[in-house]
């Protein structure tokens, strides 16, 4: 007999306790038949589903009609539209800074831009990055992995490591020294930190989608390649005239994608800036955790609503995702 | 050697007209040299700050590896004292200790024989670095501080959150896969709907629901929402359908039961997407940071990125333990990029999951 | 005892009706083979009866007992899948005991039992392997212990030898007979070549589209085909169909007209011709001889397959197909004219629906 191995060890006491579920389970498979325990099965996975979150998604509309600082919906009052129509009151709607909920509307703009400026120069460094990997390269999984190592870093750490380097004594200041420049406290200044946020999640993020769009580069055909060559056809023109048409689905899913991530902006920005100097890096889910929990003026209310509006946006974004999917799996088809 | 080289550095103009660099070729190499360094040099430059004592972070400019000014007690004076290569008038060097500075002339002792002072300019002298790694940056949090329990309390919900993601997500696959039954594709609808809620859209009611149930600041309550995954779903489901039916049909035939079949049949069949599930979970949960930062508000039950976020957040920050402690949170995911990087890059390339 | 009766079997899976009316009633210790043309409800049928699929309707009984509502794992059959089916994650070994330990059988006994059926099936050598590491021929072996094993009242195969090369089709083919006299327990056996059930069955079941066509014995079938579809699809090569009209009947014998006016005379028997009747005539290749008779009906010769031990000729008699087997090598070429002789080789006759009105032996000397 062989010395039992470590799994087996590991798995005996498993393997023990499955037996013992066993007796109740056939009892119930006799009873409800296969059927049955198809239900059986599904259930844990819908049941955690339905409360956390379905349930929120439904409970969502109508906290986002009610009033006060309690968080239990029996103690909060119906106010109906009442939340709306304050995210919604200024007096000039060209100023965000005349309206009720100033901040609100600070997010809404701070994000817009955000999202705008990051998603264009992610995806293009994306591109890029993607276009070269998928060349004829000694040690391709390395350089893949190279731009992919960001992609696991927790937000927490990604907004510590550039909050070190960005600070006074940080390593960028350190770079502008050698090259006789003076330090400078970036982080204190609303432009430079809103554009380190453009960059540091650009940093943490383009190589997922450099690994999405190298999955569609390399699903191109070889022989169009090889079609073309015997043309004779130039790069360039390959690029434009079949690369990128190729690639389009792709890349197409993958702008949208990257807009619904980027809406939701964050974590790493959170640690980073705190959402300051100011109101400067204010994104809309900051918006909505200080507005829901952290000041002292909480108005889960208020921040239900804001969420509802920004779940609007998510939802138009992903039909369109899955419209583009759509086309994409009939193009395929046909 | 020769040929190495010529594979390394194949481009494009050897590939097409036989010569010459093409400018792509440069393009590339800019390209990636300069990825390189922009990818891992922050993280790196993070490893180096972390062993560092907290006056060397304080320098400006910093030096790269973490050295300090030596010191040395001296008869005499009570307080260490700095010691400095010091320029002799004849021309000499000694390894003297500074005891005082006026203007621009330092008093310094000779550690060996302490009783005479000598004077020197402060330019001729410069301070004897020594390479030393502060690692009690490292112990202290650890011993001093609650950073023992995040770490705990973040392989806790790691650990459990992954078990539970990965047997409830298996057994749903399981019954979406393998059963035809009444709902199957309302079922299938609503998970992939659940898809495009994230954590931001709901977390006011969800926090809520939290609170009724009781797990308002209890690590249990940042777990279960999160176990649910539907890409979890998704990938073993795609995966079981490739697992023959008539498997399961000769285990029937064996007088297995349908949980049987479950454990002892397709769980162990579905091994290898288990494992990449496995490995997405250990680092999404691992990296959580909106979710337990609302739902746990006591200091004992911080995780990691909750603990170090808050610390970071200070007024005086202590960045010689929070640069060590960010290093902590960040080995586990290196460990998983150096050993397991090729499943997760050919898993996003195949699913489009993050 | 494995004694199996099917009453009325009905099959659908929705709209599609899969399994029309079964009524089968199968011995104890009974060969039985279900055949028929790919798709037409064969392993349905094997699977509802064990029972990996509910019936739409009708009644099945096992030893005398009505089990419907009985499941899969308590009807005390094993089967034997196409593609063996076997775990791929455990041992030969374990393959064989998974079933037992379910049944809570004590150890000693599984051994016991797995040993046995190792020693029977020679597959003791690679117990310890993966199904990943055994050939075609030995999975299918594994396949077969793991239903040996279990004892059970009726083995229930499907095409259990469709995966291997022919070679070890044949040879396996004779083993499973052996098996079968050894263990003497009812098997079921599902395949679509003829060969197969021919070779192994003491009984045929002959299926076409969710319906029994016809139950009997090899030769039955082969001598006495119950209609055309029969007759076409047990015998190789197929029968020959001729278009044929009954120009008289006089007594006992009828005189029909085949191949553009050739005319051939049948016994009667029990059966009823009306003149002027159309009527369709099989005659199996292998019964056909080359007359020097220049009354004989003529065939052109389109093709010629010379096996050595035999000659396959394909020709057309007055615009329609006609196959023979020729005993030994004929020196035959394609254009050739050669002229068989009708009135001697038996005949079947077969009404316009297709069914077999009557075989007329011939006079083959
Ligand atoms: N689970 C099923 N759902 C729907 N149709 C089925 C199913 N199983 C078999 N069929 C259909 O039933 C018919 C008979 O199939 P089958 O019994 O496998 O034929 P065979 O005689 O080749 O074994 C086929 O037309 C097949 O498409
Ligand atoms: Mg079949």
């Amino acid at each position: 007999m062989t010395t039992p191995s470590l799994s087996s060890l590991i798995m005996a006491p498993i393997n023990a306790v499955m037996r013992i579920i066993d007796a109740p389970l056939r009892r119930l498979q006799k009873a409800t038949g296969i059927g049955g325990m198809a239900a059986f099965f599904l259930a844990p996975n819908m049941l955690i589903f339905g409360i956390f979150v379905l349930l929120p998604l439904v409970i969502n509309f109508v906290y986002s009609m009610t009033g006060g600082t309690a968080f239990f919906l029996s103690e909060r009052d119906f106010i109906g539209g009442a939340q709306y129509s304050r995210l919604f009151e200024c007096q000039n709607y060209l100023d965000p800074m005349s309206c009720q909920e100033d901040a609100f509307w600070t997010a809404v703009g701070n994000t817009f831009w955000f999202v705008v400026l990051q998603v264009s120069l992610m995806i293009l460094t994306a591109l890029i990055t993607a276009l070269i990997l998928n060349r004829e390269l000694a040690a391709r999984s390395f350089w893949r992995a190279v731009f992919f190592f960001p992609v696991l870093l927790s937000p927490v750490v990604v907004g510590l490591i550039w909050k070190w380097i960005l600070q006074r004594q940080g390593l960028l200041n350190f770079g502008l020294y050698q090259f006789g420049m003076d330090p400078y406290t970036w982080l204190t200044d609303r432009d430079w930190t809103f554009a380190a946020t453009i960059g540091v999640s650009i940093w943490a993020h383009m190589g997922f989608y450099a690994l999405i769009i190298l999955a569609g580069l390399q699903a191109i055909p070889k022989d169009l390649y090889e079609a073309a060559e015997m043309d004779g056809t130039r790069p360039a023109r390959v690029f434009w005239r079949i690369t990128l048409p190729l690639l389009a689905p792709n890349l197409l899913v993958v702008v949208v994608l990257a807009l619904i991530k980027s809406v939701q902006v964050f974590d790493e920005i959170y640690v980073l800036t705190g959402g300051g100097p100011g109101t400067s890096t204010l994104f809309l889910t900051q918006y909505i955790y200080e507005t829901g929990f952290a000041s002292a003026l909480r108005n889960p209310g208020l921040a239900a609503a804001a969420s509802i509006l920004m779940g609007t946006v998510l939802v138009v974004l992903t039909l369109i995702q899955l419209g583009i999917g759509k086309r994409g799996e009939n193009k395929g088809k046909r | 050697m020769g040929n190495v080289a010529r594979f390394i550095l194949r481009r494009r103009g050897a590939h097409g007209s036989g010569k010459g660099w093409h400018w792509t070729d440069i393009f590339t190499w800019v390209w990636l040299i300069g990825g390189l360094i922009i990818m891992f040099g922050p993280a790196v430059w993070l490893m180096f700050s972390s062993l560092k004592t907290p006056a060397a972070l304080a320098e400006f400019p910093p030096s790269i590896l973490p050295y300090v000014t030596s010191q040395a007690t001296v008869e005499g004076y009570d307080k260490p004292l700095m010691l400095y290569d010091a320029k002799m008038p004849d021309g000499s060097t000694r390894v003297l200790a500074e005891v005082r500075r006026i203007g621009l002339v330092a008093q310094m002792v000779d550690p060996k024989a302490p009783g005479d002072i000598v004077k020197v300019n402060i330019n001729d002298r410069s301070p004897v670095r020594i390479m030393s790694f502060a690692t009690n940056n490292y112990t202290e949090p650890f011993v001093h501080f609650d950073f023992l329990r995040y770490l705990w309390n973040s392989v806790f919900v790691t650990v459990v959150a992954t078990v539970i993601t990965l047997v409830v997500n298996s057994m749903a696959a399981f019954a979406l896969s393998k059963y035809e039954f009444k709902g199957r594709s309302v079922a299938m609808l609503v998970i992939l709907a659940t898809l495009m809620v994230p954590l931001s859209v709901i977390m006011v009611p969800l926090y809520s629901i939290i609170s009724t149930l009781g797990l308002f600041n209890s690590l249990w309550g940042v777990i279960l929402p999160t176990v649910a995954t539907p890409t979890g779903v998704f990938i073993l489901r795609q995966y079981m359908l490739t697992i023959p039916d008539e498997l399961l049909d000769a285990a029937r035939m064996d007088k297995a039961s349908e949980w049987q079949i479950y454990w002892r049949i397709v769980l162990p069949l579905t091994a290898p997407a288990l494992a990449v599930l496995a490995i997405f979970s250990v680092v999404w949960r691992w990296n959580d940071f909106l979710w337990p930062l609302i739902v746990l508000s006591r200091r004992e039950l911080y995780t990691l990125q909750v603990g170090l976020s808050i610390y970071s957040g200070e007024l005086n920050v202590q960045w010689h333990f929070i640069l060590a402690m960010t290093v902590v949170t960040m080995i586990p995911v290196v460990l998983v990029f150096i050993f397991l990087q090729r499943f997760i890059t050919t898993g996003i390339a195949g699913t489009g999951l993050k | 005892m494995g004694e199996i009766k099917l009453t009325d079997v009905k099959k659908s899976f929705g709209a599609l009706a899969v399994l029309k009316d079964i009524d089968l009633h199968i011995k104890d210790g009974e060969f039985v083979v279900f055949v028929g043309p790919s798709g037409c409800g064969k392993s349905t049928l094997l699977r509802t009866i064990a029972g990996l699929e509910k019936v739409s309707g009708g009644e099945i009984q096992i030893d005398g007992k009505r089990v419907n509502e009985v499941t899969a794992a308590d009807r005390g059959l094993a089967m034997v899948f196409q593609s063996y089916a076997l775990y791929p994650h455990m041992s030969v070994r374990q393959n064989l005991a998974f079933g037992l330990e379910n049944s809570n059988m004590p150890k000693a006994e599984i051994t016991e039992r797995i040993n046995e059926a190792a020693r029977m099936l020679e597959i003791e050598a690679y117990m310890d392997r993966r199904p990943g590491q055994l050939s075609g021929g030995q999975r299918q072996r594994v396949a077969i212990g793991r239903a040996i094993v279990r004892r059970p009242t009726a083995f229930l195969l499907d095409e259990p030898l469709s995966n291997l090369d022919a070679e070890l089709r044949v040879s396996t083919r004779a083993e499973l007979a052996a098996l079968h006299g050894r263990l003497g327990s009812t098997m079921i056996y599902v395949t679509h070549d003829q060969v197969e059930a021919m070779t192994l069955a003491h009984r045929i079941v002959v299926m076409r589209a969710g319906q029994i066509e016809q139950v009997g014995t090899p030769l039955e079938l082969y001598n006495e085909p119950a209609n055309r579809f029969v007759a076409g699809f047990i015998g190789a090569p197929h029968m020959n169909f001729l278009k044929a009209d009954v120009v008289e009947v006089s007594g006992e014998l009828a005189s029909l007209s085949v191949a553009g006016g050739y005319r051939v005379q049948v016994r009667l028997g029990q059966a009823k011709l009306n003149s002027g009747q159309k009527v369709t005539v099989g005659v199996r290749p292998q019964h056909l001889v080359v007359s020097n008779d220049p009354l004989s009906p003529s065939v052109k010769v389109r093709l010629v397959e010379a096996l050595g031990s035999e000659t396959v000729i394909h020709g057309d008699i007055a615009g329609e197909k006609m196959l023979a087997v020729l005993p030994g090598q004929q020196r035959l070429n394609a254009g050739d004219e050669v002229r068989f002789d009708l009135t001697t080789p038996p005949l079947h006759v077969f009404d316009d629906n297709g069914f077999r009105l009557l075989t007329y032996a011939g006079q083959l000397t």
